[in-house]
């Protein structure tokens, strides 16, 4: 009888193990008999959606009344107060998260990645501001992007550089822009959002490096005028390429241009064309010869930037933590035996073959292959057609901003002169 | 106007010639632009989704690295440890509360496995205790996590708090975390508490 009981007593404690397994706990929950109530786990809600809208909302609201204050108001005072209210909300009240220059990334990936798809309110940050630019210019660089309003603001004594090294740095932001494009695109970083040197301001905390970086821009934006904007900016090359085209523009005078120049000696941003001179285009040489062969070079530099494209999807890919693991697996076996080396650790025990990891690594850079291939091909293009602008001419009688690389501040239209 | 009337009738007409050909292209540039536009974003919004996302951890794919503590772009992290009681045994000697080579099963600090003593323990009835994580504390180390991970039931566990994330577009644990545990998730289902959610399983 005790044996009998013994042995039902075991099958007892096994059956219990085994419910026990099955619900994964080592240690059941007890059963109190104190009438304790069991607190539940506390998970605060994230951000309303309906905020998230109201973002766009007030995104809408800033991009028409900066153009109606550009467009038909002509009041520079008034743009300079709405970029105020523009850096309080998406600057310093938003912590500069959502912003339309990131937001490039998030539709690049919505289109490489199946799994992801692009909420609304991250579109409509990146299109909005294109399609006004499309119609009225840069308004938005003017009066509703907080990074662009930082920098308006600590202007003081702009320096004009020469136009050789505007346009130089000038092709900055087509770097970065493919650049962006193509790590975003194979899913390894969002530069833009990772470098953006003006979120440690607006957050009031970051890595040092971040904070030094973005009061060092401060620091030269005081004497070179808003230089993420001109020199770094990867949205502003697709809102050039908008204003370029643009239906409506501001304009300088609100009647006819008298040459004073006052305005050349108002932009901070170098982004007023002159008056051109015929006689010293014909004697400088430039001509339709010249024009001829810079065209016929941009396939040239084209296929040389392809080729530094190929060149550098190596050193690229690097980037990409899954080909850097792999690589550094295969050039250094040796560190599995790092115990402090935690992405080798936490692959090795995750039970993913070496093979796998090698797959998928090389899947990633064939895409970097393609990717900075295209991105070498259109940085050449780019290249190529601002060298081709540069023997361009055009005719111009007045002072004109250049429809391209005018924020729309309205510093200009403050100077002019010219009554209505 | 003094400039226009000076020039010669036939100057004026072909600058209006010249400049009628310039308007046109730029209309036409204008409107291919545009259309690029509208296919981008038209592309775009056939596969947008009208929830947002918010960045989750995933407590079944966490290795417990410790990275989340050192990664967030706030300090300290906006990632906390959570407690799920229903998977809790309310044990007097817990895994995640104590450290595993402490000499005596006492409550004081060195015995303790949290750095910033965030766990707090409270007697509920023999033998059982009930432990709860002081949010203000905790720094998101993971250190309990493994513990009860490895001695427990895994009813503590790492979680993005979504009052303190600022929802960065991309996480900057995301891209660190050896594991891959932390991902997008739709803010409608903002958390994966353990025992409400269990691993997905593919």
């Amino acid at each position: 009888m005790k044996k009998l009981k013994y042995i039902l007593y075991t099958f007892a404690f096994l059956l219990l193990t085994v419910s026990v397994y099955a619900q994964q706990q080592r240690f059941p929950k007890p059963e109190f008999d104190s009438g304790y109530t069991q607190p539940s786990t506390i998970t605060p809600e994230p951000r309303a959606l309906q905020l998230e809208y109201f973002d766009v909302l007030i995104l809408a609201i800033f991009l028409a009344v900066a153009s109606y204050l550009i467009i038909k108001k002509r009041s520079r005072r008034g743009i300079l107060w709405l970029s105020v209210l523009a850096l309080l909300y998406f600057g310093f009240y938003r912590n500069g998260c959502i912003c339309s220059i990131g937001a490039i990334q998030n539709v690049t990936l919505s289109f490489f990645d199946a799994t992801y798809a692009v909420s609304i309110t991250a579109l409509l940050f990146f299109v909005l501001p294109l399609i006004v630019t499309l119609f009225y210019g840069r308004t938005f660089c003017a009066g509703v992007c907080p990074l662009g309003a930082i920098q308006d603001l600590v202007i003081i004594k702009p320096l004009s550089l020469p136009k050789w090294l505007n346009k130089t740095l000038g092709l900055i932001p087509y770097v970065y822009l493919s650049l962006a494009v193509l790590f975003a695109a194979t899913g390894t970083d969002f530069i833009i959002c990772r470098y953006d040197p003006f979120i440690g301001i607006f957050r009031m905390d970051a890595k040092a490096l971040m904070i030094i970086l973005g009061v060092a821009m401060l620091l030269m934006g005081m004497f070179i005028g808003r230089p993420y904007c001109r020199f770094l900016c990867p949205y502003g090359v697709l809102l050039s390429w908008m204003s370029r085209f643009s239906k409506r523009h501001l304009t300088i005078t609100p009647s006819e241009c008298i040459q004073c120049k006052l305005c050349s000696k108002s932009c901070p941003f170098d982004a007023i064309d002159y008056p051109t001179n015929e006689k010293e285009v014909v004697k400088s040489g430039l001509g339709p010869k010249r024009f001829i062969t810079y065209a016929l070079i941009i396939p040239l530099w084209i296929a040389a930037g392809v080729f530094v494209g190929v060149k550098s999807h190596t050193f690229l890919s690097k980037a990409n933590p899954d080909v850097y693991l792999a690589e550094l697996l295969i050039s250094q076996p040796e560190v599995k035996n790092d115990p402090d080396n935690i992405d080798v650790q936490t692959f090795l025990a995750s039970g993913k073959s070496m093979e796998t990891l090698v797959e998928e690594a090389e899947v990633i850079q064939d895409k970097f292959y393609t990717g900075s291939m295209i991105a070498g091909g259109f940085l050449g293009l780019v290249i190529g057609m601002t060298l081709l602008n540069t023997v361009v001419f055009r005719k111009r009688q007045d002072y004109e901003p250049h429809k391209g690389n005018c924020y729309s501040c309205g510093r200009c239209m403050d100077y002019c002169p010219v009554e209505k | 106007m003094h400039r226009t009337t000076r020039e010669p009738l036939r100057d004026m007409e072909k600058n209006n010639k010249s400049k009628n050909r310039r308007e046109f292209l730029q209309s036409g540039v204008r409107l291919s632009l545009a259309l690029a536009l509208g296919g981008v974003s038209g592309l775009s919004l056939s596969k947008a989704i009208k929830d947002d996302y918010v960045w989750q951890i995933d407590p079944f794919a966490c290795t417990q690295c410790g990275r989340c503590a050192t990664e967030c772009v706030l300090n300290p992290s906006a990632v906390k440890c959570v407690h799920a009681y229903d998977l809790c045994g309310y044990c007097d000697l817990c895994g995640g509360y104590l450290k595993p080579d402490s000499n005596a099963r006492t409550t004081a600090a060195e015995n303790q496995l949290c750095p910033t003593a965030a766990i707090e323990r409270k007697f509920i009835e023999e033998p059982y205790f009930e432990y709860h994580i002081n949010e203000d504390l905790c720094i998101g180390c993971a250190k309990c996590v493994k513990g009860c991970t490895s001695f427990g039931n895994g009813s503590l566990h790492l979680q993005i708090i979504h009052d303190i994330c600022l929802n960065c577009n991309e996480c900057s644990i995301a891209r660190m975390c050896p594991s891959d545990a932390i991902k997008r998730v739709k803010a409608s289902e903002a958390y994966n508490i353990k025992g409400d959610w269990t691993k997905p399983t593919i």
